[in-house]
């Protein structure tokens, strides 16, 4: 099998794998911090799509039993999705302190560009 | 009692938790106390994991709530895990006691509860990382290991801290960022996220050729992602800012343990997840040389250019980095064991550093700009001769334990293709340039010059003397006795790959 074959079949990867790319350098290049997070979440996000698209088997129900089918052909994979889950509330914690980090350097400088954060944080006297 | 010892890991994570909770409700001293003790016990159920260990010689896999394999979230121990938390927590404990007179100044009133709820829930993340068998379980803890750091960089609340604490969480976010998607490309491939049950279905694979692709990006992502977490060149940037800004015993536990653990974290994916075989194989061990030694280089010079302690000292362990990823690099069993020692070495080594460097910066009028310190060791004595410890332990000198790593190093790469001669010459310079700004230092707070009248001899702080003395002495009997650890490191790596 050649490599890239089978871009076609997996569109969701790939769309995942671009939205991974879009935060990643939204995440490291972007000089607003407000933009930075919103990039670390669009970066998460792409991994969220990735893992739930490789849970996700066609024709399959959620795996919630409520007509007693315990029959596993019957669900999709629910590890993913678990995982998924985990996550979403790390990246939801990660989220919150880097929003209260920026509202202190936003009190504290009154801008939020990390660029001049940083020029304004180095030439306030000799005080680190 | 052989058989109970087995709790000991989960027991030690959970107390931790348990303490980081309870710290909620207590008040500054209580905290504190709790804080200590609780690294003392750990210590005291890592110390007794790892004797049990010796004792049968071999490891134990825990099942969490008893469920097996593909279910249920397992701990593994063999040697180097209860070695590496036990080392861990012993830093901890001195990083936390001795950093005491800053801690109170530092923190705002009403926050230092905080400080010891951040420090109990890094010791959590650590002892996991240094514990877990899930590969996943891996990536939460590393995360939790991230905002727990952060928090005890920013708990000073200045201006230029909450930048150092924003620029850190930026570079971390971006290595966890690419570690999981590393992870996620290999359960993809594999279907498992236990240690054991990954490491047989990769060698199936890479026996049979398939997913060769998937395989490699999937090794280098999680090789990248823990490179950067670690702060391996050229990914050191926010070193100096993180570590010069943040209270010592903040950057002490920083540059000292959190550092390592994601290195252990890479040395468990190599060995445990995807074989030796299968991860040298993909040469990611050239590229990680490589790094390792310009980091190596690049941090010594641009240390060589600060003219302040606390920076100088920052660079450095950029450089000490470096020499892990050299040994990684190396790509035999010879050079992961330096590695290893190494990462003993500059765990007990930096923080002393640290701490003593901000005694002496407190004995010169609060600059550590060199040209204050001047005769600093002289106004504090302790300060002056832990720091000369540290500096003659990292500069490689013998009877110290900063001098065994290098001729491990060395050593082994006598016996690897291609890479004894660089190897050789790097360390050579490195050595060089160690003695030039560590000796320097020295030097300057020994002149026997008064250029601060002002300035009298400081009171000696039992805590600092106590927590610096107990990293002396664990650093001088490694130095002295380095042979046990090299078989424990050895075995444990023979554990590791079975």
């Amino acid at each position: 099998m050649r490599f890239g074959e089978n871009g076609l079949i997996n569109f969701e990867e790939m769309a995942a794998i671009i939205l991974f790319a879009i935060g990643f350098t939204t995440l490291l290049f972007n000089r607003n911090l407000i933009k930075k997070i919103i990039g670390m979440n669009i970066m998460d996000t792409g991994v969220y799509l990735f893992l739930a698209s490789m849970g996700f088997i066609f024709d399959r129900e959620a795996p919630i039993i409520t007509d007693g089918v315990t029959d596993a052909d019957r669900y999709i994979n629910p590890i993913p999705s678990g995982l998924v889950l985990t996550g979403i509330v790390v990246s939801v914690s990660v989220t919150a302190l880097m929003l209260s980090l920026t509202v202190r350097l936003y009190e504290k400088y009154r801008t939020l560009n990390l660029d001049e954060i940083y020029m304004l944080s180095h030439n306030r006297g000799g005080k680190p | 009692m052989i058989d109970f010892i087995r709790n000991f890991p989960f027991f030690s994570i959970i107390l931790s938790l348990c303490c980081a909770v309870t710290t909620f409700v207590l008040p500054k001293k209580p905290a504190r106390i709790l804080s200590l003790s609780l690294f003392g016990v750990c210590m005291a159920l890592s110390g007794a994991t790892l004797l049990r260990n010796l004792y049968t010689g071999e490891g134990f896999v825990y099942r969490m709530g008893h469920f097996d394999a593909p279910f249920g979230n397992e701990i593994a121990a063999g040697l180097l895990e209860p070695a590496c938390a036990l080392l861990f927590g012993t830093v901890l404990f001195c990083s936390v006691l001795a950093g005491k007179e800053r801690l109170l100044t530092d923190i705002a009133p009403g926050k230092e509860r905080f400080y010891y709820i951040m420090a109990d829930l890094a010791h959590v993340a650590l002892l996991a990382l240094c514990y877990t068998n899930d590969i996943f379980t891996g990536y939460v803890f590393v995360e939790i290991c991230t905002l727990s750091s952060a928090g005890l960089l920013m708990i000073r609340g200045t201006g230029k801290s909450l930048a150092a604490a924003t620029r850190y969480m930026i570079f971390s976010l971006i290595g966890s960022g690419l570690f999981l998607l590393g992870v996620i490309f290999l359960y993809g491939i594999t279907g498992h996220l236990l240690f054991p049950q990954l490491h047989e279905t990769v060698a199936e694979i890479h026996a049979a050729g398939t997913y060769a692709v998937p395989l490699l990006i999937s090794a280098a992502l999680m090789t990248g992602g823990l490179a950067v977490k670690s702060g391996l060149f050229p990914f050191h940037f926010w070193m100096p800012d993180t570590y010069g800004t943040a209270t010592p015993s903040s950057s002490g536990i920083l540059s000292g343990v959190i550092s390592k653990a994601y290195i252990f974290l890479l040395l468990k994916v190599i060995y445990r997840v995807l074989g030796t075989d299968v991860y040298f194989a993909t040469g990611a061990q050239n590229i990680l040389y490589l790094f390792g030694v310009c980091g190596i280089v690049i941090g010594s010079l641009s240390a060589i250019r600060q003219t302040r302690l606390s920076r100088m000292v920052a660079y450095s362990s950029a450089a000490q980095i470096g020499y892990i990823y050299m040994g990684i690099g190396l790509g035999s069993a010879a050079g992961i064991t330096a590695s290893f020692f190494q990462i003993f070495a500059h765990a007990l080594t930096k923080p002393l550093l640290f701490l003593s460097g901000a005694k002496l910066r407190a004995a010169s009028g609060g600059s550590d700009a060199f040209r204050d310190l001047r005769g600093a060791a002289h106004r504090d004595r302790g300060a002056g001769l832990a720091f000369a410890v540290g500096s003659l332990s990292m500069i490689g000198l013998p009877i110290f334990a900063g001098f065994i790593p290098k001729l491990l190093f060395a050593l082994a790469a006598m016996d690897s293709y291609g890479k004894a001669i660089p190897t050789l010459v790097v360390l050579a310079v490195s050595t060089i340039l160690n003695v030039i700004y560590f000796l320097h230092t020295v030097i300057t707070i020994y002149l026997p010059v008064n250029t601060q009248p002002q300035l009298s001899r400081r009171r000696p702080d039992a805590a600092f003397l106590v927590g610096a003395l107990l990293l002396v002495v664990i650093n001088v009997a490694i130095g002295m006795h380095s042979q046990p650890i090299t078989s424990l490191i050895e075995q444990g790596l023979s554990l590791f790959a079975d």
